[in-house]
């Protein structure tokens, strides 16, 4: 094993702060999941590579399970978004705040 | 120290996950996630778990993206190429990353993680795939009806109501 332990940890971090940049500066509902996906891809990252280094097989069980509910997730996001596109013709989150059925 | 490989690698998933945010066009921007999503997997190999990396590609790579590419083309032209974000809130938000960077960062080069280093054997798969149908089973069933209902929910929820409408 070359490489460390705190190596993946930094990347991780890394991927988090652009995660969260995404999350604050855009308005763009694709955006804004992309960087949902960043972020939980920052988790799982962090998951992996602890579990190498315990060594222990419970990280990459969660690390799985994870990557399955994210699958979900961005199924039920991207049918939200086109609900909302449908509704007001329009990605950007600020028309999004007078949501009504 | 890190090697080339781990640098190229975390390069790419780096530089394109910025790309992703900011590449002006969502066509491209998703396939710019394609990128930091493949890295990501690129490490799970370098982490001897070839199993999630798999797993990783399948899901992420193979489907989410596609997914995603598919709603980009559902949208209007000119909202894919369209910039959507205040210009004030793009340094607070530059700000904010750079605090959480360099605070996390701090505490983690401060921590006792930086000593921390293994040689001891990677998990065998066959172990995962034990643990997944003896102490997790019924958690992967619980998965499996939540990604049934998902699906269903979505499905349901991007339903045109209006073609029906026009054919009755």
């Amino acid at each position: 094993m070359s490489n460390e332990l705190i190596e993946f940890v930094l990347i991780s971090v890394a991927l988090l702060g652009i995660g969260i940049y995404g999350l604050a500066v855009k308005r763009n509902a694709i955006r804004m999941l992309f960087a949902v996906e960043i972020i939980v891809n920052a988790a799982n990252l962090n998951l992996v590579a602890f579990a190498r280094f315990m060594p222990h097989s419970g990280g990459q069980t969660l690390a799985l399970f994870s990557i399955a509910i994210a699958a979900a997730e961005v199924a039920v996001g991207l049918a939200l978004i086109i609900v909302a596109y449908r509704m007001y013709k329009n990605i950007d989150i600020a028309d999004f705040r007078s949501l009504k059925g | 120290m890190a090697d080339a490989l781990f640098l190229a690698i975390s390069v790419l998933t780096i530089g394109s996950a910025i790309a992703a945010l900011e590449m002006r066009s969502l066509v491209y921007g998703s396939i710019a996630l394609m990128g930091t999503l493949g890295g990501v997997a690129g490490f799970y190999v370098m982490l001897d778990s070839p199993f999630v990396a798999m797993f990783q590609l399948a899901v992420y790579v193979g489907s989410i993206a596609v997914l995603i590419l598919f709603t980009v083309m559902l949208v209007k032209r000119e909202l894919i190429f369209k910039k959507i974000e205040d210009p004030k809130r793009k340094f607070a938000g530059i700000g904010l990353m750079l605090i959480v960077i360099l605070a996390l960062g701090a505490v983690i080069m401060d921590s006792g993680i930086k000593t921390i280093s293994t040689d001891s054997e990677p998990v065998d798969f066959r172990e995962i795939g034990g643990d997944f149908l003896t102490y997790y089973w019924p958690a992967l069933i619980l998965m499996a009806l939540i990604l049934a209902g998902s699906v269903m929910g979505a499905l349901v929820l991007a339903r045109r109501e209006d073609t029906i409408e026009n054919e009755q």
